[in-house]
């Protein structure tokens, strides 16, 4: 049986949109999957070497819960949600609502962006970046990680063709 | 059941404990039995759909008060 494989373009730069390619990329590779992450444009921030960029903003988010992650239950179920207007207008609203899904997210028993990027990279997972946006973005190769190739479109081609499964994210 | 290594993944959430399984059987050999126990209800269909995918045996799935243990044989 030949080797399955699977390609995936990561175009999100935020802390909730970094877990999607991670978690399908590692369980891929774990099913023996050969797989590849092309990153690019805000899917840029996903491999860079500080992860600290990775917020979520809850701003103009209204799918996105606003709970606490302590305190007794009743406390836990309170959805804080609030309009965008007063959301825009508190300076570190984003710093708060990250550093409370970060506590939720360990609280819940669910890797970390770093845990599950390494658990891509002891697996495997190719990485590709966007060349044309580390450009554009005004990036520099030492803003990322070790162990990435850098490519165009055409590079993403060459195996996303032969692929079982792509997906855009 | 007897078996050759335990891996606990109590209070992990997907994908984790099938990466941490697929780890594990990494350390053992063909035809050892690994045990993993579980408190992600997802993972009863996760390791069932892992098992068919990658040919690793899963022998027994057990739930006893919201711990679920499997029983996997290595390919």
């Amino acid at each position: 049986m030949d080797t399955k494989k699977m390609a995936i373009i990561a175009t999100k730069g935020t802390l909730d949109w970094a877990y999607p390619p991670f978690i399908l990329a590692s369980t891929a590779a774990a099913l023996g999957y050969e797989t590849q992450i092309f990153f690019t444009f805000y899917g840029l921030q996903l491999v860079r070497k500080d992860l600290s960029v990775l917020k979520v903003s809850p701003l103009g988010n209204p799918g996105m819960p606003m709970k606490m992650p302590f305190g007794p239950k009743w406390f836990k179920s309170i959805n804080w949600n609030m309009p965008n207007a007063i959301q825009a207008v508190i300076p570190g609203y984003e710093n708060v609502a990250t550093a409370l899904m970060k506590q939720t997210i360990a609280n819940n028993g669910v890797a970390s962006i770093p845990e599950l990027r390494e658990l891509c990279q002891e697996a495997e997972v190719k990485f590709i970046a966007c060349q044309m946006t580390v450009e554009l973005f005004g990036f520099n190769h030492s803003d990322f990680i070790d162990g990435l190739e850098y490519g165009g479109a055409a590079t993403f081609f060459e195996f996303a063709g032969e692929t079982d499964i792509c997906l855009f994210i | 059941m007897e078996f050759s290594k335990e891996l606990d993944a109590r209070g992990l959430n997907c994908p984790l404990p099938i990466l941490r399984a697929k780890k594990a059987l990494g350390e053992v050999e063909s035809g050892q039995v690994l045990k993993i126990l579980s408190t992600d209800p997802g993972s009863v269909k996760d390791f069932a759909a892992f098992a068919k995918q990658t040919g690793n045996e899963l022998l027994s799935t057990a739930e006893a008060g919201g711990e679920f243990t499997f029983f996997m044989k290595k390919k």
